[in-house]
C-alpha cells in the first residue's frame, strides 16, 4: 500500500507559498510576522503526525513531488518576473544549494571535512571572471572549467586531507580557506581586495544581462535567465547526487564514513571513495560559483572568506546532515532571512548565530535528519 | 644580511611567538580534557582585550594612575572574567554536546565565538572602529649593538613565558592538574576514582580561556590597538599551532606557536610583500600536517578498533 501523496504536496506548495509571500512582502512588520507565523505553524505541525505522512509519501512518490517541487520554483519565477531583487534571490538560494550539495557529498556521505567550501566556490567564481574577460572561451565551457579548476585546486588538500583525521583535517581547510582569501587579497593579477568584474553568461549570442523584452509595455527581469539556469542547475545537481546516494558508491561513501578500519577490512579503498567525494563536491562547488560569479558582475575576496565557508557548513548541519530535501529550505532559511530582515540587519549576524546554536543544543540532527535508503515505496515501514 | 637585522627579526618573532603559544596553550588543554576544540577561543581573546580596556577606562576615571597598579589589574580583572566566560561556555555549549559528533561541538562554539564577536561590534560604543589601547607598559628601549629591544615587549615575553610556565607547573605539579590529567586520559575511571568530571573540566576551560584573556592584553599593550575582528586571526593561528605541534602536548603548543611566529617572520622577509607572510606560513602547516598527521609532538598510538 502506498502512502498517500497529499501530506509532501501540501508541504511543498505551502512552502512554495510562504517563500514566495516571503520575498513578495516589503514592510518590515509583515515579514516580521510571516517569519513568527512560519515558526509557529513548523510547531504545531511538528505536533501532529504529519511529518511522518510527508516522509512517507516523499519515499513512495518521489517522481511526482520532484516534478512538482520544480514546477512550484518555476511557478516562482514566472510570478516574479519583473522584479530584480526577488530573482536575484532565487538564484542566490539554489546557486548556494547546489554548493552545499556539493558539500553533502563530502561531509555527509564520505565523512570528509570541509570547512573551505566557499574558497571552492570562489575558485569558480575567479576562473569564470579571467577566463569570460580574457579569452575567446564560449561561456558553458568557462564555468564547467570552473568546476574542474576547483576540483583541480582541491586536489592539492587530498594528500594531506588522507593521512589526517578529525580535527586535524579540519585544520587543514581551515588553514586553505585563510590562505585562499589571503592570496586573492594581495595578487595584483586577481585585483586585489576590489575584485574583478565578471561579464555577464551568454551562449548563442544569448547575452543573460539584458532584460527579456516581450512586448513594448512588458519587459521580463534578465534575473529571470539566471534564475531559470541556477534552478535548473539545482534539478541536474539534485537528480545526480540523490543517483549517487541511492547506488553502491554512495553506500560505499557511507560505509567509509561510518568506520573506516572496517571498511578498509572489508576491501573498500577508503583513499579512492575520499578522493571522489572530494573531488565531486569541490567540482559542485566551482560550477556554482563561477554562474554566481556572472550573475552578480563582480567578484571580491571578501565574498570567499572563512566565515562564508561556515555559513555553507551551517546550512548542511541546519538542514540535516546528509539528507538532500532539507538542503534547499536550511540555504533559503539562511540566505533570505538576513536579507529580508532589514529591521535586524545589523543584528542578522548576532542573532543566526544564536539560531545556529540553539539548534545544534536542541536537535542535533538538523531540522530534518537522514533518514534510511528506501529502495522501493514503503520499504522498511511495516 | 646584517647579523642584527636578523637578531631584531628574532626577537619580533619571539614577541609574536609568545602571544601565539599563550593561545595555543588554550586549544590543547580544552582538547587534551575532552577531546573538542572550541572554536570561539580567539573571540574570548577579543572579549579579554575589551574587558581590560573598560577595566582600564574605569580605573582612570576612578583617578588611578600609577602603571604599577593598572597594568597588573587590568590583566587580572580580564583574565579573571574570561575565565568566568570560558567556564560558562563550557558548561552550558560543549559539556552538553558530549554524545553529540565533534563536528556539532566545534560549529556550536565557532557560533558562540561569531555572536561573542557581533556582540562586541554592536553593544560597545561605536564597536565596528579600531579602539586605542592605552600604553601602559614603559616606552623606553635598550640598543644591544645594532639590536634594539623595547621595554614593553621585553616585559610581555617574560610575562606570557612566565604564564607558560606556571600553567605547565599547574598541570604537571599540582592536585589539579594531576586530576585534569586524569579525566584526559580516562573520564570514566577517574570519575570512579572519585574526581569531580565537571568541576575539572570547568576549570581547565576557565583556565586555558584566561590564557587568551593575557594574549589580548598583552596584543594590545604592544599594538595599541584592538578592534572587534581582532581574535578571529589570533584563533585560527593558535589552532594552527596547536594542531602542529600536536594536539593534547603543552610542548606541543609553545612549539607550534614559536613555529608559526617563525615562519610568519619568515615569509615576510622572504617576499616582497609582506601580505604573503601568511599565506606561506599557512602553505607550510598543510605540508607539515601531510608530512606528520598528528602534529610535531604527537603520542605515538595504536588504534583501538
Amino acid at each position: 500500500m502506498r502512502a498517500p501523496i497529499w501530506p509532501a504536496a501540501l508541504a511543498t506548495l505551502a512552502m512554495a507559498a510562504a517563500g514566495g509571500l516571503f520575498l513578495y512582502v516589503e514592510q518590515q512588520w509583515a515579514v516580521a510576522c510571516l517569519v513568527a507565523g512560519a515558526a509557529l505553524a513548523l510547531a504545531l505541525v511538528g505536533r501532529t503526525g504529519l511529518p511522518a505522512g510527508i516522509q512517507a509519501a516523499w519515499s513512495d512518490h518521489p517522481r511526482v513531488l520532484a516534478a512538482l517541487a520544480t514546477l512550484c520554483s518555476a511557478g516562482l519565477i514566472a510570478f516574479f518576473r519583473e522584479d530584480h531583487f526577488a530573482l536575484l534571490m532565487l538564484a542566490k538560494v539554489m546557486l548556494f544549494a547546489v554548493a552545499c550539495l556539493g558539500l553533502t557529498i563530502q561531509f555527509g556521505y564520505a565523512g570528509v571535512v570541509n570547512f573551505s567550501g566557499a574558497a571552492f566556490f570562489g575558485v569558480g567564481a575567479y576562473t569564470a571572471a579571467a577566463l569570460a574577460a580574457r579569452s575567446g572561451l564560449p561561456h558553458p565551457v568557462v564555468i564547467f572549467t570552473g568546476g574542474v579548476l576547483a576540483a583541480l585546486v582541491g586536489s592539492v588538500l587530498v594528500l594531506p586531507l588522507l593521512r589526517t583525521r578529525g580535527h586535524y583535517a579540519a585544520l587543514i581547510t581551515v588553514a586553505f580557506a585563510i590562505l585562499f582569501k589571503t592570496f586573492l587579497e594581495v595578487s595584483d593579477m586577481l585585483g586585489g581586495p576590489q575584485g574583478l568584474k565578471v561579464p555577464g553568461f551568454t551562449v548563442l549570442g544569448w547575452s543573460f544581462n539584458s532584460n527579456i523584452e516581450i512586448s513594448e509595455a512588458s519587459e521580463l527581469s534578465f534575473y529571470v535567465s539566471y534564475a531559470l539556469l541556477a534552478s535548473a542547475l539545482f534539478v541536474v545537481a539534485y537528480v545526480l547526487v540523490r543517483r549517487l546516494e541511492r547506488s553502491w558508491l554512495g553506500l560505499s561513501l557511507d560505509v567509509v564514513r561510518i568506520d573506516e578500519t572496517s571498511a578498509a577490512v572489508f576491501g573498500f579503498e577508503v583513499a579512492r571513495w575520499k578522493i571522489l567525494a572530494f573531488m565531486a563536491g569541490n567540482f559542485l562547488a566551482g560550477v556554482a560559483g563561477a554562474i554566481y560569479a556572472m550573475m552578480t558582475g563582480f567578484v571580491a575576496p571578501a565574498s570567499f572568506t572563512l566565515s562564508e565557508s561556515l555559513i555553507f557548513v551551517s546550512i548542511i548541519i541546519l538542514g540535516g546532515l546528509g539528507n538532500l530535501a532539507g538542503i534547499l529550505p536550511a540555504t533559503a532559511v539562511v540566505v533570505l532571512l538576513p536579507e529580508k530582515l532589514q529591521l535586524i540587519q545589523e543584528y542578522r549576524f548576532l542573532l543566526f548565530s544564536v539560531v545556529v546554536i540553539l539548534v545544534l543544543l536542541f536537535r542535533p540532527g538538523g531540522l530534518l535528519p537522514r533518514t534510511l535508503r528506501s529502495y522501493r515505496p514503503g520499504w522498511g515501514r511495516r | 644580511m646584517d647579523l642584527s637585522i636578523v637578531g631584531q627579526y628574532v626577537f619580533n618573532g619571539l614577541m609574536l611567538g609568545v602571544i601565539y603559544a599563550l593561545v595555543a596553550v588554550g586549544f590543547t588543554l580544552f582538547f587534551g580534557v575532552l577531546d573538542v576544540i572550541k572554536f570561539s577561543h580567539g573571540d574570548v581573546l577579543t572579549v579579554g582585550a575589551f574587558t581590560a580596556l573598560v577595566t582600564y577606562l574605569t580605573l582612570a576615571h576612578a583617578g588611578i594612575q600609577s602603571p604599577w597598579l593598572l597594568v597588573p589589574a587590568v590583566a587580572l580583572v580580564a583574565m579573571l572574567s574570561m575565565g568566568l566566560l570560558g567556564a560558562l561556555i563550557a558548561r552550558f555549549l560543549v559539556l552538553p554536546l558530549r554524545e553529540a559528533p565533534p563536528i556539532n561541538v566545534l560549529l556550536t562554539t565557532l557560533m558562540a565565538g561569531t555572536a561573542l564577536r557581533e556582540a562586541v561590534r554592536l553593544f560597545y560604543p561605536s564597536g565596528s572602529n579600531p579602539k586605542p589601547f592605552p600604553r601602559l607598559l614603559p616606552t623606553g628601549s635598550i640598543a644591544l649593538g645594532g639590536l634594539t629591544m623595547r621595554y614593553d615587549s621585553l616585559i610581555l615575553i617574560a610575562t606570557g613565558l612566565l604564564a607558560i610556565v606556571v600553567v605547565h607547573m599547574l598541570v604537571t605539579r599540582s592536585k589539579l592538574g594531576l586530576a585534569i590529567r586524569a579525566v584526559a586520559q580516562d573520564s570514566e575511571t577517574a570519575r570512579i576514582m572519585g574526581i569531580h568530571f565537571q568541576q575539572t573540566v570547568l576549570l581547565t576551560f576557565a583556565m586555558g580561556s584566561s590564557m587568551a584573556a593575557l594574549a589580548g592584553v598583552s596584543v594590545g599593550l604592544y599594538y595599541n590597538e584592538i578592534n572587534f575582528g581582532m581574535g578571529v586571526l589570533l584563533g585560527v593561528i593558535g589552532f594552527s599551532a596547536a594542531v602542529v605541534g600536536g594536539l593534547g602536548n603543552l610542548y606541543g603548543a609553545i612549539v607550534g606557536g614559536f613555529l608559526f611566529a617563525a615562519l610568519q617572520t619568515l615569509g615576510a622577509v622572504w617576499f616582497e610583500v609582506p601580505a604573503y607572510k601568511d599565506v606561506f606560513a599557512f602553505a607550510v602547516v598543510i605540508l607539515l600536517m601531510a608530512w606528520k598527521p598528528t602534529g610535531l609532538l604527537a603520542e605515538r598510538q595504536a588504534e583501538r578498533v
